[in-house]
């Protein structure tokens, strides 16, 4: 098991170099000369040759590509991201802040989803074919049919302003939580407690469910053996939810108007600027290599099988 | 003495009304073996199983099982799950997918006997590492930390021999145990069941395909053919003097497949 993990460590940050070598050159790449990104980015109308050629110096773009490469490499290490080309502050001071309320949802969702997926692809598989699984795949199905942006819109008009429960927007309290988290739990959920069924009802005809039974054991025994098995589900559900949602938080966190990465990826990208972007294309990256990692060793330690695999 | 009898034991699908097993009797006398022989589909898992009732819930079965003197389909779910294992043993066919893929081997054993006998880990690892040695298996100690994936289908199958071997029921019921294995491990488990029957003097229901593994182990044999028992008959009388002329067809057929095993078995 420990060769495993060196091992799927030293895969992941192979990766994790790739991966920060193509952001770095894709905007690198891009037919703009940075520098003069970053004049208009500052409202300055006219960019003569002078001015550009003093901006290069200024942030260091007339040096060699792998030069530049290394050095942003290393200062990322320190989450140096560079200076935003619009404010001229620190990625980094509007960018974690965003990244860790973000975060924040992403997290509590994913737990939520996990908790869900779990309880409902449990109670799905133990009564299959019957009312409740026909009932709740339906619900789901209709659920996940509908946009999280209307279906947000809806709650927000129902708890928040006819009743009154909740909050419409922010990030003061749990209270605030509780409607963004909702909505992006019904979007995964209602999908991945199809996952978490169907390898319950795969492995519940296993042949060593059988054996188990034919045993004697009781059925409390054999379902522990079940759930073991098809957890492994669950896991990795769990961990490829945290990116994915990280990514995608878009939509609700506009709703919300939720203080994330989401709604600040969008101004940068608006607006051109580059370290910004860059820095979040990278954070999105290196959360989907580490929980993948993540993902990959603890299937590893529930199922031994997979330990060959690498 | 009959120590099972089964009387007109039907099997069918609860959804479609299909009939799967059609009024099946037989007996089986204390301490001998009975083959069941009969084509793929033919209804042999769906018997073993009903005998314990553990077809799943989507198949309904009528019928009287007698297991010595009681009639088991009249038990409650409880008293028949003390019975599973520990009076009636199951050897799947299977080996290397019958046991959880995500645990080492020795847990099932444990998990068992402790259900049956109430015995702590080092207890049943102990008694379990006697049977595995005498079942041939060299290094058990070793072996119970193993996952099945570690283990070849031979091993696995002479394990579940060992844990009968443990818990001493009165009737195996082996569902095609050599049909997944290779013609030298066939003939090894084949003889741990020869002697599983000398040790501890167990009846058995032996299903297979092979016809010279049925001569091999049985007293009596049952010919099914689409869930139905067309002949039934001594080995010997099987053997000489088939009547029905479908039971004539598989001993037509067998020859090929099982010349290299009976050379192993006349060898030995
Ligand atoms: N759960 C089930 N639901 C419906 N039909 C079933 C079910 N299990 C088995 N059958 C049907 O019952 C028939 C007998 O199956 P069974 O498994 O007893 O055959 P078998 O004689 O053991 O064959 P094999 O030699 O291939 O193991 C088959 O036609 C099969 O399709
Ligand atoms: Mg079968």
């Amino acid at each position: 098991m420990s060769i495993y993990i060196v091992k799927r460590m030293v895969l992941a940050f192979l990766l994790l170099i790739i991966i920060s070598l193509i952001t770095f050159a894709f905007i690198n790449l891009s037919p703009l000369n940075p520098a003069v990104v970053v004049l208009q980015a500052q409202g300055i109308p006219d960019t003569t040759e002078e001015l550009i050629r003093q901006t290069e110096q200024q942030f260091g773009l007339d040096r060699p590509f792998f030069v530049r490469y290394l050095d942003w490499g290393m200062a990322c290490l320190q989450l140096d991201f560079g200076h935003s080309y619009v404010t001229n502050q620190p990625v980094w001071s509007t960018l974690g802040p965003a990244f860790v309320n973000t975060f924040k949802l992403t997290l509590v969702s994913s737990i939520a989803i996990m908790i869900v997926s779990v309880v409902l692809g449990v109670i799905c598989a133990l009564q299959v074919g019957k009312k409740v699984d026909k009932t709740v795949r339906g619900i789901a199905f209709i659920l996940t049919a509908m946009p999280s942006y209307w279906l947000a819109a809806l709650m927000i008009w129902y708890f928040s302003v006819k009743l009154d429960w909740l909050p419409t927007s922010g990030m003061d309290s749990y209270r605030s939580y509780i409607l963004p988290v909702l909505i992006i739990t019904i979007s995964y959920a209602g999908i991945y407690f199809r996952n978490v069924r169907s390898s319950m009802l795969s492995n519940m005809n296993k042949d060593y469910v059988l054996y188990g039974r034919a045993s004697g054991l009781k059925e409390s025994v054999v379902m522990m053996h079940i759930l073991r098995n098809s957890l492994q589900v669950a896991i990795s559900i769990f961990c490829m939810a945290i990116p994915i949602i990280l990514g995608s938080t878009v939509v609700i966190e506009n709703v919300f108007a939720w203080p994330g990465l989401g709604s600040l990826s969008i101004r940068a990208i608006l607006s051109r600027d580059f370290p910004v972007i860059q820095a979040y294309v990278l954070i999105l990256a290196i959360s989907f290599v580490i929980f993948n990692a993540i993902s990959d060793m603890i299937n590893a330690a529930m199922n031994p099988r997979l330990r060959n695999g690498l | 003495m009959n120590i099972l009898e089964v009387e007109q034991l039907s099997i069918w699908d609860q959804h479609s009304g299909k009939a799967l097993v059609h009024d099946s009797s037989f007996q089986l006398r204390k301490g001998s073996c009975l083959a069941i022989v009969g084509e793929s589909g033919s209804g042999k898992s769906l018997t073993c199983r009903a005998l314990t009732r553990l077809n799943p819930k989507s198949l309904a079965q009528s019928g009287k099982i007698v297991f010595k003197g009681i009639d088991l389909t009249t038990l409650s779910e409880a008293e028949i799950r003390q019975k599973r294992g520990k009076e009636i043993a199951m050897i799947m066919q299977n080996g290397m997918s019958a046991f959880d893929p995500s645990c080492v081997v020795g847990v099932h054993f444990r998990e068992t006997l402790g259900q049956h006998l109430g015995w702590k880990r080092r207890v049943a690892d102990d008694h379990m590492i006697k049977a595995m040695e005498r079942v041939m298996l060299q290094k058990p100690v070793e072996l119970l930390r193993k996952y099945p994936h570690e283990l070849s289908g031979g091993m696995l199958q002479r394990m579940m021999i060992a844990l009968a071997i443990v818990l001493e029921p009165d009737l195996i019921i082996a569902d095609e145990p050599t049909t997944a294995l290779d013609t030298i491990s066939q003939y090894e488990v084949i003889q741990q069941f020869l002697l599983l029957r000398q040790t501890i003097g167990s009846s058995m229901i032996f299903v297979s395909h092979d016809l010279g593994v049925v001569r091999q182990i049985a007293d009596e044999v049952l010919i099914m053919r689409s869930g139905e028992i067309v002949e039934r008959g001594t080995t010997h009388h099987i053997f000489t003097n088939a009547q029905h002329e479908y039971t004539r067809y598989l001993m037509a057929t067998r020859a090929t497949l099982s010349d290299h095993f009976r050379q192993l078995m006349e060898g030995s």
